[in-house]
């Protein structure tokens, strides 16, 4: 007769176990040692000689300014596009809405690459329509101005999403019963709804602030020619400069970009937890406010942002890559495809790259998915106490910047590991994991709402059929989550071909990855091979984006993040 | 197969709060019908969700002939234990087909080919769904998910089949037709049925064996006609039948039938007597020329007759038939011929 002591749980016995593991090896360990190391070299004095550099402090307020004035711009842009376009009778919805997302989808170092295209004295569109300013005058982009505008362009989205899901919890009756009182559509705007978002605002520039304070690729293009460092560039340099107190002040830097992060998280999360009032009433359908004779206008605006914030960039993107050398004007007799031959049949760095991103992406997306499955499951179905507390602990490497797991994992992995005595740092594998970590919230989360969506009884009754764990798992849960599983391996994957800050921090020779290539390229003043690269990367974006769009009506609600 | 005990089962959750399930001792024969009734939260559906091993009880054990299922300390798991369940959202896989569903548990036992052909046709023949069987779970109506459900629970031939409220989704002509199945299923399979439902009509209708839970306690298991003929206590009373329940002076009566005439001296000699609850259906109130002064406060035109509910001169609610038309407002007198003592 089989016995168990599982208590009535669907689950056996060993799952617990592997869930603790994974959450351990992919969170708690890497952190801790950093954390660890972070406190150690405080004590011996590296710490003073860091905090005594006059060059650490101009890097914290430089991250500081950028990523304020980088969080405003966001506000600003993600803001009126939410209101607009959730409230307002606008034309075009789903097309805008997409079209806002793209840029927190395409890589920091890709963004920065196309606004640089579009501007200053060697811009290939410019010289092509012949508005280029003079040769010698700076690139105005090269400039904490500059940063912020992209951190600005670029994280907008965040504000825009977290809006605009408060937006559409907003009580219609809520808004009705204010119209009745007598109130005209600006004072119930102003009454009504936007104190109600006033959380939506506020979380949306918190994470947008996280973001920014965490971003490496913007200003590793835009600062560092400049000499302006953030402290995710300093640790960069740092690591480029290595010397035998690097790991104690990476890790005391990383600590500091932590503790950042961890101010602007909590603030979201404070904010949010006042969200519950929001539920009571109808929700889900959102007054509409009618603009009138205005609504062209606001349309105007809308598609005109769009073509500065994504078309004109863009293009530029594609005229530099078009572009025979740097500085030689583009016309159609110019214009050739030689970048493109170049990066994809003849550099065997390119090549490299894209073989070494492909892998690592799609071992990350397949991987992971096998150990969140396991992981969801368990979060979802078990009583215990400890899942929520495990389920925060897998949030957290996502929710800190790259950059930070990124060291912490160096200096897990800079030894050999015990035991087995092998050193994997410098190989493919230290970046293989990395990505675990880093993404294994973003592959987790869609699984997650699938599981909830899951009716208990179906699994219920697969066990009263007979069917073991094992068993129930291959033929009912899996079938049932697939759509999610499929749409957790595509997003994994879009995000981690177009990873730049981990990788950037643990590459060397033969491991560098698409976003490193780039990176590489322009830095070698290869501008129209950076270009080509990028064209690539963002056409790769665009149709792994419109397969979740056309995935989404089949996907439970929250699983792609750009709509809600 | 065998006896399914309970034994002294209790079920108290993490979260505190009264035990779900307090004390409960339970025989169901071999081949028995139970219904477990009761308002909803009474802890039918935790006794039941132990009995199929979703739930391990905190006290107590659950027996099937000499085999320990579950107590304290163990449990059988669910996938052991050779029993069958029909769910209130009956659970159907979406991405099998009707044939397929059906199939499932003997594909978990290894039986495959002509053999499980076989059996899954006989068990869609027994619930008239052999045409369905290529068909999606999504596109059928609910009946006919009810009876996919039910031809999964018949494929294996399980010890003791469960079925948790599995009429409450269904209008009220498809629950009679799928009572009517029910009841062929239990004649058909002779397994050991046991049913959660707060309805009593239900209850009474299917069950060979009622029992009657409330705030996780078993007040009463009987048949049918015992538990509407003699219930016990109020809770049981209230909740078997549609009668009403009033204060009379009858605590010191000697039997609990009570005819007229014992009421009617209950009432007139000891008027300080103590007071006890009595049950009285509205078959046993009669509409006479004579018997206590009542007032038709509603009336309901149910077809074959009108269902009043009067106030007696002490504010009590009854409930009667009548076959003539009342008006509300009118004052009647009743003779009650029979009555229950709780």
């Amino acid at each position: 007769m089989f016995r168990s002591q599982n208590r009535g749980n669907s689950q056996p016995r060993w799952l617990f176990s592997f869930v603790v593991m994974v959450i351990f090896f992919l969170s708690v360990l890497p952190l801790g040692r950093l954390a660890m190391t972070g406190i150690s070299s405080a004590f011996d004095g590296g710490a003073r000689e860091l905090l005594s550099d006059p060059a650490v402090w101009q890097a914290v307020y430089d991250t500081l300014t950028t990523s304020f004035l980088g969080m405003i711009a966001a506000v600003i842009l993600g803001g009126g596009f939410a209101l607009l376009l959730t409230l307002f009778d606008v034309r075009g919805k789903t097309a805008l809405g997409f079209l806002f997302m793209l840029p927190t989808m395409i890589p920091p170092q890709v963004t920065a690459l196309a606004w640089i295209g579009m501007t200053g004295p060697s811009s290939a569109l410019l010289k092509a329509i012949g508005m280029a300013p003079a040769l010698g005058s700076p690139q105005p982009l090269y400039s904490i101005g500059g940063i912020a505008l992209l951190y600005g362009v670029q994280n907008a989205p965040l504000v825009f999403l977290s809006l605009r899901a408060g937006l559409l919890a907003l009580p219609r009756d809520g808004v009705e019963a204010a119209r009745l009182s007598g109130a005209s559509s600006w004072q119930v705007l102003k009454d009504v709804i936007l104190p109600l978002s006033l959380p939506g605002f506020v979380a949306g520039a918190a994470i947008a602030f996280v973001s920014c304070v965490g971003n490496f690729g913007i200003p590793a293009i835009l600062g560092i020619p400049a000499s302006i460092y953030t402290l995710p560039t300093l640790i960069y340099s740092k690591f480029a400069a290595f010397g035998p107190g690097t790991f104690g002040d990476v890790s005391l830097l990383s600590g500091l970009i932590a503790i950042l992060s961890v101010i602007g998280l909590t603030v979201e999360e404070r904010v949010l937890r006042g969200r519950d009032y929001r539920v009571i009433g109808l929700s889900g359908q959102v007054a509409m406010f009618r603009l009138g004779n205005w609504r062209l206008l606001g349309e105007l605006v809308l598609w005109l942002l769009i073509f500065i914030m994504l078309v004109m960039p863009l293009t530029a993107l594609i005229a530099s890559s078009l572009a025979p050398a740097y500085g030689v004007p583009l016309t159609p007799a110019t214009a050739t495809l030689d970048a493109y031959r170049e990066v994809l049949f003849k550099q065997a760095i390119t090549r490299t790259a894209f073989v070494n991103s492909v892998f690592l992406s799609l071992a990350t997306a397949v991987g992971l998915l096998v150990v969140t499955v396991l992981t969801g499951y368990y979060l979802v179905r078990s009583k215990s106490r400890l899942a929520p507390v495990l389920s925060a602990l897998a949030e957290i490497p996502y929710a800190l910047p790259g950059i930070v797991l990124a060291v912490a994992l160096i200096l897990v992995f800079a030894a050999p590991i015990p035991i087995i005595g092998i050193s994997i740092y410098g190989t493919i594998w230290i970046i293989l994991i990395a990505y675990f970590s880093s993404f294994f919230a973003v592959s987790l989360k869609p699984v997650v709402s699938a599981f909830r969506q899951l009716d208990p009884s179906l699994e219920e009754a697969a066990r009263l059929s007979g069917a073991g764990f094992g068993r129930r798992l291959i033929d009912i849960v899996v079938p049932l989550v697939a759509p999610a599983a499929g749409a957790s391996v595509i997003l994994v994957f879009l995000i981690a071909c177009n990873e730049l800050t981990v990788s950037a921090i643990l590459w060397s020779a033969g491991t560098q990855t698409l976003g490193v290539a780039i990176y590489n390229l322009d830095d070698s003043g290869s501008f129209n091979l950076a270009a080509a690269l990028s064209v690539l990367v963002v056409i790769m974006v665009i149709a792994m984006m419109l397969v979740l769009e056309l995935m989404a009506k089949k996907l439970p609600k929250g699983v792609v993040p750009w709509r809600s | 197969m065998a006896k399914l005990i309970l034994n002294r089962l209790s079920k108290a959750f993490e979260t505190g709060g009264r035990p779900a399930v307090n004390d409960v001792s339970l025989e169901v024969r071999d081949g028995g019908f139970l219904a477990l009734l009761g308002p909803s939260g009474c802890g039918k559906t935790t006794v039941l969700r132990m009995i199929a091993g979703f739930e391990q009880p905190t006290d107590g054990a659950i027996l099937l002939g000499d085999r320990v299922l579950a107590d304290a300390g163990e449990m059988v798991a669910p996938e052991h234990r050779n029993m069958a369940m029909v769910f209130q959202s009956y659970a159907l896989w979406p991405h099998m087909s009707v044939a397929d569903n059906v199939g499932y548990p003997l594909k978990v036992r290894g039986i495959s080919g002509n053999k499980k052909k076989a059996k899954v046709r006989e068990a869609l023949n027994a619930v008239r769904l052999e045409a369905y069987a290529d068909r999606r779970p999504a596109d059928l109506s609910g009946g006919q998910r009810q009876r996919v459900a039910l031809a999964r629970c018949l494929v294996t031939e399980p010890d003791v089949v469960l079925l948790d409220e599995p009429l409450a989704n269904l209008d009220r002509h498809l629950r009679q037709e799928m009572e009517e199945t029910f009841r062929e299923f239990h004649a058909r399979s002779g397994a050991t049925m046991i049913y959660v439902t707060h309805d009593q009509a239900e209850a009474m209708a299917l069950a060979t064996d009622v029992a009657v839970m409330s705030e996780g306690k078993l007040l009463q298991v009987a048949s049918p006609q015992e538990i509407y003929a003699r219930p016990e206590g109020r809770l049981v009373g209230g909740l078997v039948g549609q009668g009403a329940i009033l204060k009379w002076p009858a605590a010191s009566a000697k039997n609990r039938l009570l005819d007229w005439e014992n009421l009617q001296q209950l009432l007139s000699s000891s008027d300080s007597a103590e007071c006890a609850d009595i049950l009285v259906r509205p078959q046993d109130v009669e509409i006479s020329g004579e018997g206590m002064p009542a007032t038709v406060t509603s009336v309901l035109f149910e077809g074959e007759r009108y269902a009043l509910k009067l106030t007696l001169g002490d504010e009590q609610i009854l409930r009667a038939f009548s076959r003539q038309p009342v008006q509300v407002g009118d004052k009647v007198s009743i003779i009650l011929r029979s009555a229950w003592r709780l």
